[in-house]
């Protein structure tokens, strides 16, 4: 390999480095996504891994979704309480959750807790040879390992999203309705008839079930693509890590620019 | 770890998952149909009804007493035409009046109910003869101004 200095050489190194990636990684999801009729045949492949990814990341999620929610309340009411409309407080909480907080900062815990376990555990099977011995075995490691667990985040990560929402506005209701006294009618009343279920709440699950697709697929090929030594499977968990969180927020951008756009 | 625990908190996991996500569409959103059944419809014609929206609250002496259902547009009368749902239990005179209201100065539009004096009851379908409509802000200042300028006028 050319050494990447500060050089035009390094520069056009880079580019053609990054785009070459860029390619590879394209090929290795259209080859899961082709190679996923072993998860179809075999579900028990998919249910182990929505174990892991999901199942796992339920705690950090739940209490990460109630903290969220609480200090939504906290914040919201502050701020509405000087315009004397402390009932808006369930729409607050109820539209910054379902809309932008649920799907986003559960894909973040998501990538963080799982999608890097996914990485360091297939860079770890690369580097030991185990994918290499499931080849010699004419065991196709891609439809056997990658694509369970690439359903199983596609599958958990919506769920995740919407149980993230839905223990925020509990956290939301325990601080205004419970502790401050925020009255109990006008916080959901209000909420019920700002919260739309297409506009806002399929949106959201649309959402996190686009963040799943991506903080998998980028945790996947971090991990297959990974030097097979120690120090190349901890950079590329770091990657995954740095990748994903950036890819969400780029999504989520264009996702609300497109979805939210008329209203 | 065993097959069928594993089984068992993959169900669990998929079942709060989707429960999840029927408590954000009943609770929060506004999947849930207007009322519980138990409940009567009538109908009043408003000149304007301004900011008012479906599924703004009906009430009574401050009390919700049922919900707006349905906002069409009478294109005979050129009025609003607003359906509300009534809590059963609640029984108003046939010479009752409904006016929109504000909650606070700022707040959102709800339809005011004032009991007449009537020994009949409305019942479902009955039309609220007496209504007032929504306070438009620049109308309230036009007024204003008009009725300046003809104090003006007078003391001249």
């Amino acid at each position: 390999m050319i050494h990447k200095g500060l050089s035009i050489r390094g520069i056009g190194a880079r580019t053609i480095d990054s785009v070459l990636r860029l390619g590879y990684a394209a090929r290795f999801i259209a080859r899961t996504v082709m190679s996923s009729g072993t998860s179809l045949r075999r579900p028990r492949l998919v249910i182990r891994e929505l174990y892991f990814t999901g199942v796992l990341s339920l705690i950090i999620i739940l209490v990460s979704g109630l903290f969220v929610g609480m200090v939504l309340g906290f914040q919201g009411y502050h701020t509405l309480q000087t315009y004397g409309s402390e009932s808006a407080l369930g729409v607050l909480v109820a539209l910054s959750l379902v809309r932008e907080l649920g799907p986003v900062v559960s894909a973040l815990l998501f990538a963080s807790r799982a999608g890097s376990a996914m990485t360091a555990e297939i860079g770890l099977m690369k580097a030991t040879e185990q994918l290499s011995a499931m080849e010699m075995m004419a065991v196709d490691p891609i439809s056997r390992v990658v694509a369970p667990r690439f359903w199983a985040g596609v599958i958990a990560m919506p769920l995740l999203a919407a149980m993230f929402s839905a223990m925020g506005i509990f956290g939301g209701y325990l601080v205004g309705v419970v502790l401050i006294g925020v009255d109990e009618g006008s916080f959901w009343s209000q909420m019920q008839s700002a919260v739309d279920f297409r506009n806002d709440i399929m949106n959201g699950v649309i959402k996190s079930a686009v963040f799943g697709f991506a903080v998998t697929w980028i945790s996947l090929f971090e991990g297959y693509d990974a030097p097979p030594t120690a120090e190349g499977v901890s950079g590329a968990t770091t990657r995954t890590v740095v990748t994903s969180s950036l890819a969400i927020l780029a999504l989520d951008f264009l996702l609300t620019a497109f979805m939210f756009r008329g209203l | 770890m065993q097959r069928s625990t594993l089984d068992l908190w993959v169900g669990l996991f998929v079942m709060a998952g989707i429960g999840a996500l029927l408590v954000l569409a009943m609770k929060v959103g506004n999947m849930s149909a207007g009322g519980n059944g138990a409940s009567y419809q009538l109908v009043a014609q408003f000149e304007n009804i301004g900011g008012l929206k479906p599924r703004a609250p009906v009430k009574s002496a401050g009390v919700v007493v049922g919900r707006v259902s349905a906002i069409q547009f009478d294109n005979e009368k050129f009025t609003a035409r607003v359906t509300l749902n009534i809590d059963q239990q609640y029984k108003f005179p046939k010479d009752s009046s409904a006016s929109i209201l504000t909650s606070g100065l700022l707040g959102e539009q709800y339809i005011g109910l004032e009991g007449g004096g009537d020994p009949a009851n409305l019942n479902t379908g009955d039309r609220i003869k007496q209504t007032q409509s929504a306070v438009v802000l620049e109308k309230l200042i036009g007024q204003f101004l008009y009725s300046k300028a003809a104090d003006g006028a007078d003391k001249k």
